[in-house]
């Protein structure tokens, strides 16, 4: 029944891993990429770790699993947020579709206020 | 075969061609924020990579790899992302 379980999980967060990777492939600017990258990858690596948890049940295996998920759920939100203002601040071409873009004119490059 | 290992097998599988995916945009990507965020990537799924080796395995030690994997990709990420802007300064 464990086992069971524990495949399920497993299965569930390769198919997530698979679909990231298919939007980075597949979408049309950067940052439509990273919204693909940091939700999907998050939540697949997030659930082949926890089906590792519930394959041993052990404690000290839970504890690192539970390490690992708690490093990338910080982390990962702080690196898009990074990589993101980089990617703007450098005039990196937006999709040619894209509707709004609400920062545009706004930032004050000296002082980093928004007008 | 037991559901546990046609499951794992499967997963490796499915987590070998995202990394094939990943690699493909890390080489076509246009700019290098692209490349960027495809190393990103990369290391999340050597994480989920090194878990389901590790059930496979049945070997537990593969588990403090994925702690120093996600240090260090946080870290690279955070100072490829700095020197871009200091870059942009200059």
């Amino acid at each position: 029944m464990i086992e069971i379980i524990s495949g399920i999980i497993l299965l569930l967060g390769a198919f997530f891993i698979l679909i990231s990777a298919i939007g980075v492939i597949r979408m049309p600017d950067i940052f439509t990429r990273m919204s693909s990258t940091t939700k999907a990858s998050t939540l697949g690596v997030g659930l082949t770790l926890i089906g590792t948890a519930v394959f041993w049940q052990d404690i000290g295996i839970s504890a690192r699993v539970i390490i690992i998920i708690t490093f990338l759920f910080l982390t990962a939100p702080v690196a898009a947020h990074i990589i993101g203002r980089a990617a703007y601040n450098n005039n990196v071409p937006l999709w040619d579709k894209t509707k709004v873009d609400e920062l545009k004119g706004r930032y004050d490059e000296k002082t980093h206020e928004l007008k | 075969m037991s559901f546990l290992e046609i499951a794992v097998n499967i997963s490796i599988i499915m987590i070998g061609i995202s990394l094939i995916l990943i690699f493909i945009r890390l080489a076509i990507g246009p700019t290098i924020e692209d490349r960027i965020v495809a190393l990103d990537l990369l290391a999340a799924n050597a994480i989920g990579f090194v878990a389901v080796y590790a059930i496979q395995n049945k070997t537990t030690t593969f588990l403090d790899v994925g702690i120093i994997v996600a240090l260090l990709a946080f870290l690279g990420t955070v100072a490829f992302a700095y020197y871009l802007e200091r870059r942009k300064i200059k």
